[in-house]
């Protein structure tokens, strides 16, 4: 009784600190005053102030645009790569799966400055391409991520029975193998995109002047000193990346369960 | 005589520098059921795979109704596979499968309906088409594997050791439903296993390979009566292969004792092994009656027979009988002549892998 009560207190203990920061931030986005130390009443006039915000607007379409096309781009390319590892032999696949599981781990900021680099070596302009550019760069070891245990359970059977079955091989693709793979390539995709969304070290790096999103956008801003509009902003990015990722937990098992009803 | 519809002419294969056939030529008839019999790694799936398009022999021919297919893709082929996995597709229901290959053939749906009821009823499973693999059985789901490959009429049903996962009852159900199927359809199925019972059961020809050869083709019957080498004897259910010398024609010598036998043309004081099966050997409740004499060293009840060994002469003789021999009995050993199999003894390794082949 004793053991599942302090079990319970160290539970809450380390949501509250995993927590507090965003909860005041949240809790900040509504109130009324604009000193932090006063609460000065409920208020959603930030949120509105902020969607009338042309800037803000545009960084927000930005983000959206690169966030949509990086993880498409990224979720076909990072699809293909599962198909070709799959067809490796066991040793060549362990060591391409190493080679894209390196960029994940290694520190934003030496990709990004990895990234402005060859950008400035190859003579390419700064601007919304090399931003997408870096962006499906750093997506792709997501999506592979994602289809790559999907793939593997594949019965590779399944693929030569549609063949023999009189199916071509983009037939055989389409009709059996990629049906299978579909719940991992849209949990990639989603990865991808949120990854993408709340990107702001590689983007920094990677942007040049003129363009901004929304996590640049809001560091600018921050750095002329904090506006309640800021805390609006932030709280909208973590409520959506958070609905992102509860797809990503919850979408596949979904849709398992009614295909074996129907 | 039946027409020869599938040709295997001179096929070998390697993989990474690993012979794995090598000169195989085979020719399967209209109608037979055929099949590769041997332990793993014989090559009896790479045979199939080849016949099936979904591997390309590095030398050799595969000729079917006359016609050269060796580099015909498998979807251009007239014959379907039956997996070792069942392969269905799972996100499909078991009218989708079965449909699968008629839908890429554009067939009308009226054509399809018709197809699948029929197919379901024929390895009765009427009234499955709305469940989905997963909610079948391992048998049942075979079932839909096999009326998936059957309802596009194929010429030849390729089987690859498609009981290997069920319970041994589930297994002998299947192997009598395969017969009836044979039958009913007049097609031709070439059958992949290691089980050596099953392939006595259902084979019209058994072809038993061992190292990428092909070690004795022939009925069930004489693999299992007249053997060629030691290797398919000792594959083949279970026997006493003994080392002998054939003294003359019609006489050999085992562990030093002259046996009669009905053998010829093997010459004079020739080594020679000989394959006697353990249901074959005789026992004497009066010693002095049999060839030679033993003592009962063993016995276990199987329950159809007793399973004895006998120590005679230095050798451990393998016996099934119905009548029992308590341990310690002194017994002797007959064998009707008809029943000693002679075999040419192999001088090397290589000589016993390439066996009939030389």
């Amino acid at each position: 009784m004793i053991k599942t009560t302090a079990q319970r207190i160290y539970v809450a203990l380390i949501f509250i600190f995993l927590y507090a920061p965003i909860a005041t931030l949240i809790v900040l986005s509504f109130n009324a005053s604009k000193t932090r130390s006063k609460w000065g009443g409920f208020t959603f006039k930030w949120y509105a102030s902020l969607f009338e915000d042309e800037k803000i607007l545009q960084a927000l379409g930005n983000t959206l645009l690169i966030a949509f096309l990086s993880a498409s781009i990224a979720t076909v390319i990072g699809t293909i790569a599962c198909i070709a590892m799959q067809n490796m032999k066991r040793k060549s696949r362990t060591i391409i799966m190493g080679i894209t599981n390196i960029p994940m781990l290694n520190a934003e900021i030496v990709t990004g400055i990895s990234l402005m680099l060859l950008f400035i070596i190859l003579g390419f302009k700064f601007g919304f391409m090399t931003i997408l550019l870096a962006h499906i760069t750093f997506n792709i070891p997501y999506v592979i991520l994602s289809v790559m245990p999907r793939m593997k359970q594949l019965n590779p059977s399944t693929y030569e029975a549609a063949l023999d079955l009189g199916a071509s091989h983009t037939q055989a693709f389409f009709k059996v193998v990629f049906p299978d793979i579909l719940p991992g390539i849209v949990s990639g995709f989603i990865m991808a995109f949120t990854m993408s969304l709340d990107d702001f070290v590689i983007t920094h790096f990677t942007k040049g002047a003129g363009i901004d999103t929304l996590s640049t956008k809001i560091y600018t801003e921050v750095r002329k000193g904090i506006k309640p509009e800021m805390y609006a902003l932030s709280t909208i990015i973590f409520v959506t990346v958070l609905i992102l990722l509860l797809l990503v937990n919850y979408a596949p098992k979904k849709k398992q369960d009614t295909a074996a009803v129907k | 005589m039946k027409n020869v519809l599938v040709n295997l002419e001179h096929i070998s294969k390697s993989y990474d520098g690993q012979m794995v056939l090598d000169d195989l030529n085979l020719y399967i008839r209209e109608n037979e059921f055929l099949t590769l019999l041997g332990p793993s790694g014989c090559g009896k799936t790479t045979t199939l795979r080849i016949l099936g398009g979904f591997e390309t022999p590095d030398k050799g021919r595969v000729v079917f109704e006359g016609a050269d297919i060796t580099n015909l893709p498998p979807n251009k082929r007239q014959l379907n596979t039956v997996f070792q996995k069942y392969a269905l597709f799972t996100h499909m229901n078991i009218a989708e499968n079965i449909a699968f290959g008629l839908k890429i053939k554009n067939k009308s749906k009226a054509y399809i309906d018709d197809k699948i009821k029929y197919a379901l009823k024929l390895v009765n499973l009427d009234g499955f088409e709305k469940r989905m693999p997963n909610s079948l059985s391992g048998g049942q789901q075979q079932r839909i594997a096999i009326a998936r490959a059957i309802v596009n009429e194929p010429k030849l049903l390729l089987l690859d050791e498609p009981l290997g996962a069920l319970d041994l009852k589930l297994r002998q159900d299947m192997q009598y439903e395969l017969i009836r199927l044979k039958n009913e359809l007049g097609i031709t199925f070439i059958y992949v296993t290691h089980d050596q019972e099953e392939a006595l059961t259902m084979s019209d020809t058994i072809v038993v390979m061992n190292q990428g050869y092909i070690q004795q083709i022939g009925t069930p019957e004489r693999i299992y009566n007249e053997p060629e080498n030691a290797f398919v004897a000792d594959f083949i259910g279970e026997s006493n292969i003994i080392g002998a010398t054939m003294i003359e024609d019609r006489l050999v010598e085992i562990l030093g004792a002259r046996f009669a036998c009905v053998d010829e043309g093997f010459g004079r004081n020739k080594p020679v092994d000989v394959v006697i099966r353990p249901e074959d050997v005789e026992l004497t409740k009066n010693p002095a009656d049999g060839t030679i004499q033993g003592v009962v060293s063993h016995v276990i009840f199987k329950g159809v027979h007793y399973e004895m060994e006998v120590q005679a002469n230095g050798f451990e003789w393998l016996v099934h009988s119905t009548g029992m021999f308590p341990v310690g009995t002194n017994v002797g050993i007959k064998v009707d002549p008809f029943n000693i199999q002679i075999m040419n003894k192999p001088e090397s390794e290589d000589e016993e892998a390439v066996g009939v082949n030389e």
